[in-house]
């Protein structure tokens, strides 16, 4: 209205934290010398001869991932359902499950499975003799069979509190809709919980890649098992290793950026 | 014919020699020892991290930036074998250097560090969350009452963030307790490995792999009472379940 008028200052945001401030160029600077001493100093001559078997390896060990991450979702949600609305004795043994598995090392339900079961399975010609024996003398089913239950088991839990989160107002507004249970569970419960699990799978997934190693101790040949093999045959033992972080270090992040991508994909406010 | 399967032969558990009870029993010890250490020594690295990565340096914060990614992006495994020989590895080292003869390093003081770094980095991320959870008015009313930064840390933000940090905490404590069974691969007696030692002499795998399980579940349901007990008294005058 008049020239007296107070304004107020215009609003500066403050400035992005930007990649490349001046210590991080000096960061950047030590850790490009730590890699060129590594690179330099450090024996890497047995790398072109174990390439094709590192690289078999990481397939094993992203399908054991993928496949046992998916069943294992499978898996996951009649767990996550009884616990919320099933009767008492599915919804008992569901909680069961989860704390048993939960409660106790990976590692050791491994070899549970696989020298317990195992060695008991050996003893009944019936089974000695069936069409399953073939697999079931080899260590990869006993190796999926834990990492999928003990995924299922995480997940299961997940999958309670998202299945629970889920607002009765829009479980209600389906039945109001006159949607049958199926349709609803298909239509409204199931995909409204599943958004909500969405940022806990992702992390749930990365813990699994991180799992996947033990399957080594059981004679499972993934990119764990090779690197022990290079370490056994060429006696060092840092670069191996080194390698091996590096490279779980880089599934890592290609799994995070897989599910940030698909987080993005999905309409959300809030929630 | 039972007895030699084995699954009911329970004098395998007897606690003296011919049974492998109180070997059982040793490395259940040993397992406790190393989840005690390491999660302590995981805290102490914790809260500092912690305060650095909210107070400290642009330096400081990138770097523990990288540890607390690094730790949490590579297996615990592959850690476990790194860390257990560049430890030792590296002590020996410094040793050499100022002059002192090499130590054999005891296994359970290289396990409990190990354990202790892979948890610090989590509960670096725990407790920073939770001081951030920490309304500001507290830590500025402290300031302005003249006390000093570690004061500070001692008389508020350590018991108003305990609230928030406690669920995290516990499922730091129970990941603790099951990843000492992965110390097994280094070759450290703790109670997996003992198990597999006892099973494979026996050949009574089902019933040592039984009992070793029901003693982390009781480890894990007994710790789980003492933290529904510990989060009760933590919010105490807090309203209301938040």
């Amino acid at each position: 209205m008049s020239d007296t008028k107070v304004t107020m200052p215009a609003y500066v945001p403050p400035p992005p934290r930007r990649l490349l401030e001046p210590h991080r160029i000096f960061l950047l600077a030590v850790f490009a010398a730590i890699v060129f001493c590594v690179v330099w100093f450090m024996r890497w001559d047995w790398l072109p001869k174990y390439q094709w078997k590192l690289i078999e390896g990481i397939g094993e060990t992203l399908f054991l991932l993928f496949s046992t991450a998916a069943v294992g979702f499978l898996l996951a949600l009649p767990l996550g359902l009884v616990q919320v609305t099933g009767p008492w004795p599915l919804a008992w043994l569901a909680r069961g499950f989860c704390t048993l598995i939960r409660g106790t090392p990976l590692l050791l339900q491994l070899w549970l499975l696989y020298y317990g079961l195992g060695s008991v399975f050996a003893q009944y010609p019936e089974i000695r003799q069936s069409e399953l024996w073939p697999y079931l003398r080899q260590a990869w089913p006993y190796g999926f069979t834990a990492l999928m239950l003990s995924f299922a088991a995480y997940e299961g839990e997940v999958m309670r509190g998202a299945f629970a989160g889920v607002p009765r107002g829009e479980l209600e507004a389906a039945r109001a809709f006159g949607m049958g249970r199926f349709t609803m569970f298909r239509r409204i419960w199931l995909p409204r919980a599943f958004y909500r699990a969405l940022p806990t799978l992702s992390g749930e997934t990365v813990l699994q890649l991180k799992s996947t190693p033990l399957v080594a101790t059981i004679t499972v040949v993934d990119v764990y098992a090779v690197i022990s093999r290079v370490r056994q045959d060429t006696y060092l033992t840092y670069e191996p290793l080194l390698l091996l972080a590096l490279i779980y270090m880089c599934l890592t992040g290609i799994l995070v950026l897989l599910f940030r991508f698909l987080e993005n994909r999905i309409p959300s406010r809030g929630a | 014919m039972a007895a030699d399967s084995g699954f009911l032969n329970l004098d395998l558990l007897a606690l003296s020699p011919p049974g492998w009870g109180g070997v059982l029993l040793a490395g259940f010890a040993a397992s406790l020892q190393l989840a005690v250490g390491g999660y302590a020594l995981g805290l102490v690295i914790g809260v500092a991290g912690a305060f650095g990565k909210l107070y400290g340096g642009p330096i400081l914060r990138d770097l523990l930036e990288i540890y607390t990614t690094v730790i949490r992006a590579v297996p615990e495994l592959v850690l476990i074998l790194l860390l257990y020989y560049a430890g030792t590895d590296a002590v020996n080292a410094l040793l050499v250097m100022v002059g002192l003869p090499r130590v054999d390093i005891s296994g359970l003081a290289a396990g409990i560090f190990v354990i202790g770094v892979v948890q610090g980095a989590y509960s670096t991320e725990v407790l920073r969350g939770a001081i951030n959870a920490i309304p500001s008015g507290q830590i500025e009313a402290a300031r302005s009452y003249g006390m000093s930064p570690f004061k500070t840390l001692r008389r508020i933000t350590l018991p108003a963030m305990l609230p928030y940090a406690i669920p995290g905490l516990s499922n730091l404590w129970l990941i603790a307790t099951k990843d000492t069974a992965l110390l097994a691969v280094v070759g450290f007696s703790e109670l997996t490995l003992v198990t597999r030692q006892a099973a494979g002499s026996t050949k009574a795998y089902m019933l040592f792999y039984c009992t070793a399980g029901v003693m982390y579940l009781t480890l894990t349901l007994v710790s789980n009472q003492v933290i529904a007990r510990i989060e009760r008294r933590a919010r105490r005058g807090i309203a209301g379940p938040v």
